[in-house]
C-alpha cells in the first residue's frame, strides 16, 4: 500500500471559528485528485468531527491524512486528558461537552459515532492524562 | 430551482450570495451541527437558527446549497465577510423552520 500523498494539519485548540478548516482543506485537497464525491463527503464528516473533539475535548491536536491508491487514512492525534471509557464514549447521546459549547451546536454525542458509520475501519488508543490517538480508513476500492 | 431563483419567489433575503447558481435539491432542518454533517445531503436548503461561525465549515462539508437562517436571527458581519471569502451562500427569513420548509417544499 504505497502512500501517494500525505496532508499534514495543525488543529488549533484556542480558536473556535476556525475549527473544521483543516476538514475544509482536505475536501478540497481531495476534489482536486478527483476522488469520488461519496467518499469526499464520508472523509470530510469523519474528519471533521475529529478534529472538532481536539478543539472541543482536547486543546487541538495534529491530524494527517494520508491518500493511497485503495483508501485514505485520517490520523489524528492530541495531547488532551484522554477518554476516560471508550465504549461509552462511542455510544450515540453520551458528551462531557460544557453547556457554553452545546450553545454553539455542538456536544450532541454523535461524533464518534459518526466517526465509526462514515468510515470504514476505526482505531481509538487513549490514555488518561497522555492523550488520544485514532486512525480512520475510508476504503476507495 | 437555483438559489437564487428561491430567494426571488419565496422572498428570502440574501445576506450572502456568492453561489447564485447552486441548484436546490431539497431540505434539512437542525440545529446540531453533527446531525447537520452526517444528515443533510448536498444540494440541501440547510435550516437553522444557529448563527456562529461553526456552521459556514459545516454547510461547506455538508455541501448544502445555501444556509437559510430562520427567525430574523441577527448575523455578525464576521459570518457574513467569512461567508463570502468562503463561498458560501446565506438567506434570511423571518419565518419559522417549518413555515420556511413549507413555503420551499411548494416551490422546488
Ligand atoms: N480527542 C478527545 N480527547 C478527549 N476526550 C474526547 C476526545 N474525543 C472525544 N472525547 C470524549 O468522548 C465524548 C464523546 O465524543 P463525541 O461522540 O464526539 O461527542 P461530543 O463531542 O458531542 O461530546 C466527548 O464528550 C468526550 O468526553
Ligand atoms: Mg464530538
Amino acid at each position: 500500500m504505497s502512500e501517494l500523498l500525505k496532508f499534514h494539519f495543525d488543529v488549533d485548540g484556542t480558536d473556535f471559528t476556525s475549527a473544521g478548516q483543516a476538514s475544509v482543506q482536505v475536501k478540497k485537497n481531495l476534489r482536486q485528485l478527483g476522488i469520488p464525491p461519496e467518499i469526499i463527503r464520508r472523509v470530510s464528516i469523519a474528519m471533521y468531527e475529529g478534529e472538532i473533539n481536539m478543539v472541543i475535548h482536547a486543546g487541538g491536536g495534529e491530524a494527517d491524512v494520508i491518500v493511497t491508491e485503495t483508501a485514505i487514512e485520517i490520523r489524528l492525534h492530541d495531547h488532551g486528558p484522554g477518554i476516560k471509557n471508550i465504549d461509552q464514549a462511542m455510544q450515540e447521546g453520551f458528551s462531557t461537552a460544557t453547556d457554553t459549547i452545546r450553545t454553539l451546536g455542538f456536544g450532541a454525542g454523535m461524533g464518534l459515532p459518526n466517526m465509526k458509520r462514515y468510515s470504514d475501519d476505526i482505531e481509538i488508543h487513549s490514555e488518561l492524562g497522555v492523550g488520544t490517538d485514532i486512525i480512520m480508513r475510508v476504503n476507495l476500492t | 430551482m437555483t438559489v437564487s431563483e428561491l430567494i426571488e419567489k419565496a422572498g428570502f433575503k440574501a445576506a450572502t450570495l456568492p453561489e447564485p447558481d447552486k441548484e436546490i435539491t431539497g431540505v434539512y432542518i437542525g440545529d446540531l451541527l453533527s446531525w447537520v454533517m452526517g444528515r443533510a445531503n448536498s444540494g440541501d436548503v440547510w435550516i437553522t437558527i444557529m448563527s456562529n461561525m461553526n456552521i459556514l465549515a459545516v454547510a461547506s462539508l455538508a455541501d448544502t446549497a445555501c444556509i437559510l437562517v430562520a427567525e430574523d436571527v441577527e448575523l455578525s458581519q464576521d459570518l457574513l465577510t467569512t461567508a463570502k471569502q468562503k463561498n458560501i451562500n446565506v438567506l434570511l427569513t423571518e419565518l419559522g423552520a417549518y413555515e420556511a420548509a413549507v413555503k420551499i417544499s411548494k416551490l422546488i
